[in-house]
């Protein structure tokens, strides 16, 4: 009784595994395909020898001023950026004292990053030393006066730190804010919610520039004489004010979204208004809408570009206020300026979508 | 009973308790304007400072280098603020236009079957839409534009169309009287689309008939330009611009600011429309498109009756906040200086009359009537849309 052994199966055909399969699926599977995947391949092959040639073959890599970017067929200008990178991330900072502007960045960034992943132990030491001790040690660190620390003012603050000033502020403002006028428009009490849906209205209808024109030029008027902001804080204001208008249309979406049964269930619990709020409904909505919030965040961060319209010198406003240095006037000292803050820019944005993305996959927890 | 009356006492405290929390915030709010204006006042009186709109009336004294009404420096304040509105519209409406075509056709790239084209789509949107505006606008302005050639050496499109650090010049389109012979027969051609959709929506309604439209309406616009042609000829004349000394004569220039302003709005908000787009064509279930096929409707037919019906119900909320967010956005010309209405009206205006309050509180009065309009056409256009997909035949 010989025993019956199937033959073993043929490999599938070479054109469909593998990358050449791959290719003819993805790349080549109809004529149309191919003239896209064609004029694709040469439109990409085009732009990445003018960006190689612009930031590396024609570029220069050292010098001490003008002179070593006016090649005849120059590229990028990195001994620009190189000379200036000090100016870019503190502005007129005193150069002694940068030290303590590291020093609120590293904590910063050491008490973010654990915050930031999920599996890092003591959360809530972590919250209260962002919320609790980061801001009073951030604030005495950069303005000083206190602890025999030399008094900066504002004004000779500049570059990246003021970009992460006004953001972090605006970020950690405006989102009690908008949860607060989010909860306030969807109040019972018609005073309240006509209060909050006016001011989400207006500040979501006019642009951020014209809210900061009020807040540089308005604010002083509309208090007493003698009291006066000074414009970082009043800039910070008007950031902090415009936001949170549309974090809380944001967060009413993630509301809305809470079926009514929720409500019922707390109220049959014996839960009253701030309990039910707190542990039932605003847990579940801010989960929902966590693409929403980081995308306002980025958009925030985006947005404290706009600061040097009216005359702090963010990141943006520096490179640009350094155009008007002579010793560094080449025709591509702009373009190279404006790719490094794009750049920098475009980390941080970028960083914040993939973490939400991350975030948004962890918490889905009704999807698995 | 008793527990009846003690849910009613219970009820009437806290209907108590929020009336008075209602009060005090009435009463706070009152009292914080009452300060807020007080402290105005006594500080205008204090910088002399005068108020009130008068200023509209007086003479500007300054020059604006793109109009598209009359205007000199012996102009109004009033007119400086019209010149500047309408300068605003014109950058939104051409940047909303080009950025709807371009988000559209990366959205569709996005959803490309082609694995090279999705991803050069992707690279884009990750692109532009992480980069602040404020930066991609100078970029434009002041990297490329502004570092174009000079008029004499300017980049030429076959000498008619010239773009350099002056800007872009354009052939001028001269219609001659006999244009109006024109612009009736495409009035006639716009009618012709109304008449027949109409006349096919009925007749699908009514007897499930499917009429031709485009190729009537063809018909029509080509037997009006013919007759057109008859009776005026072509009153049409091409007016090419030519290099005079340092600059161009002729034609229609357009200044740099523009061209920079409207390139970094359309592509920034593109990136943005191109994600709505992707999103929209995406929740349209896939079997729609299955059943639109068993019901044997063509691809087109599937397409026009079936699937964009319910894709648009999906894009157009956002794609309405995304227009909002461009118009606001051209703002931001002030710091290229382009003369939109936040830069000559809040900036120069502002400089020269001095006059904070009235001014700021107009232009954000016009920004947010702008919004308040825009959101106002495309909610009514939303509801049609809505209920055209919402009814069931």
């Amino acid at each position: 009784m010989a025993e019956w052994t199937p033959k073993p199966a043929r490999p599938a055909p070479a054109s469909t595994v593998g990358f050449v399969g791959w290719a003819r699926r993805n790349l080549f599977a109809t004529p149309g395909d191919v003239a896209l995947t064609l004029f694709g391949s040469v439109f990409i092959i085009w732009l990445g020898g003018v960006l190689i040639d612009w930031a590396f073959i024609n570029a220069s890599f050292s010098g001490d001023d003008r002179t070593a970017c006016l090649k005849p067929v120059q590229g990028a200008c990195w001994p620009f950026i190189d000379a200036k990178l000090g100016q870019f991330i503190y502005g007129r900072y005193p150069e002694a004292e940068t030290w303590r502007v590291n020093l609120v960045f590293f904590f910063g960034l050491a008490g973010l990053v654990p915050m930031l992943v999920p599996s890092a132990p003591f959360k809530s030491a972590n919250i209260f030393f962002l919320l609790g001790f980061y801001p009073v040690f951030a604030f005495v660190m950069l303005t000083g006066g206190m602890f025999g620390l030399v008094p900066v003012e504002t004004t000779d603050w500049g570059g990246l730190l003021v970009t992460l000033v006004v953001a972090v502020t605006g970020i950690a403002a405006s989102l009690p804010l908008g949860i607060l006028l989010a909860l306030g428009r969807r109040s019972k009490l018609p005073i309240i919610r006509y209060f909050c849906l006016g001011f989400i209205e207006i500040f979501r209808g006019v642009p951020l520039i014209t809210v900061l024109f009020m807040a540089s030029v308005m604010l002083p008027l509309f208090l007493p004489d003698g009291v006066n902001f000074d414009k970082l804080m009043r800039c910070l204001i008007g950031v902090a004010l415009f936001s949170s208008a549309y974090m809380a249309e944001v967060v009413r979406g993630g509301l809305q979204a809470i079926p009514k049964g929720q409500y019922e269930a707390a109220a049959a619990l014996g839960l009253g208004y701030w309990k039910t709020t707190r542990l039932i409904i605003l847990p579940q909505a801010l989960k929902l809408v966590i693409p929403g919030i980081v995308n306002t965040f980025i958009g925030l961060f985006k947005d404290t570009t706009l600061v040097l319209i009216v005359g702090l010198f963010d990141l943006l406003g520096i490179v640009q206020f350094h155009f008007t240095d002579a010793s560094w006037a080449t025709p591509e000292t702009h373009i190279t300026g404006y790719v490094f803050a794009g750049a920098v820019f475009w980390v941080f944005c970028f960083a914040m979508s993939r973490y939400s993305i991350f975030m948004e996959n962890r918490l889905s927890t009704d999807r698995q | 009973m008793i527990d009846k009356s003690i849910i009613q006492r219970w009820r009437a405290r806290v209907g108590q308790r929020d009336v008075l929390a209602q009060i005090a915030v009435a009463v706070a709010l009152f009292l914080a304007v009452y300060w807020l204006i007080d402290n105005v006042v006594s500080n205008l009186e204090r910088q002399n400072v005068a108020s009130g709109f008068g200023f509209f009336n007086e003479r500007a004294g300054f020059g604006i280098n793109q109009t598209l009404i009359n205007y000199s420096e012996d102009s109004s304040y009033g007119r400086v603020l019209m010149v500047g509105l309408l300068n605003t519209l014109l950058v939104s409406v051409i940047g909303i236009a080009l950025a709807s075509l371009l988000g559209f056709f990366i959205g569709i790239g996005r959803l490309s079957q082609n694995w090279l084209i999705n991803r050069l789509a992707l690279v884009y949107i990750e692109i532009f839409r992480n980069v602040p505006l404020l930066l991609q606008i100078m970029f434009w302005y002041f990297g490329v534009l502004r570092n174009l050639p000079s008029p004499r050496n300017s980049f030429t499109a076959g000498d008619v169309v010239f773009f350099n650090n002056r800007g872009l010049i354009l052939p001028a389109i001269e219609a001659g009287p006999g244009a109006i012979w024109y612009g009736l027969a495409l009035l006639a051609g716009i009618a012709a689309v109304f008449w027949f959709k109409r006349r096919a929506k009925q007749a699908r309604f009514v007897a499930g008939e499917i009429l031709p439209v485009w190729r009537p309406v063809a018909l029509v616009l080509v037997v009006a330009l013919m007759m057109a042609f008859l009776l005026a000829g072509v009153p049409f004349s091409l007016e090419i611009p030519v290099l005079r000394g340092f600059n161009f004569r002729g034609g229609i220039s357009v200044i740099p600011e523009f061209v920079a302003l409207v390139l970094a709005l359309s592509l920034y908000t593109a990136s943005f429309i191109a994600e709505i787009v992707r999103a929209g064509i995406q929740s349209v279930d896939k079997g729609q498109r299955e059943a639109a096929a068993a019901l044997g409707l063509s691809n087109t037919q599937a397409l026009n009756l079936v699937l964009v019906p319910q894709a648009l119900r999906v894009i157009i909320p956002p794609l309405t906040s995304q227009y909002l967010n461009l118009t606001k956005n051209s703002s931001l010309a002030v710091a290229i200086a382009y003369p939109d209405i936040v830069s000559v009206f809040a900036g120069t205006t502002l400089t020269q009359v001095g006059q904070a309050v009235e001014i700021i509180l107009v232009t954000m009065l016009i920004y947010l009537s702008l919004s308040l309009l825009t959101s106002f056409i495309m909610n009514w256009y939303n509801a049609r849309v809505a209920l055209a997909g919402g009814s069931h035949g």
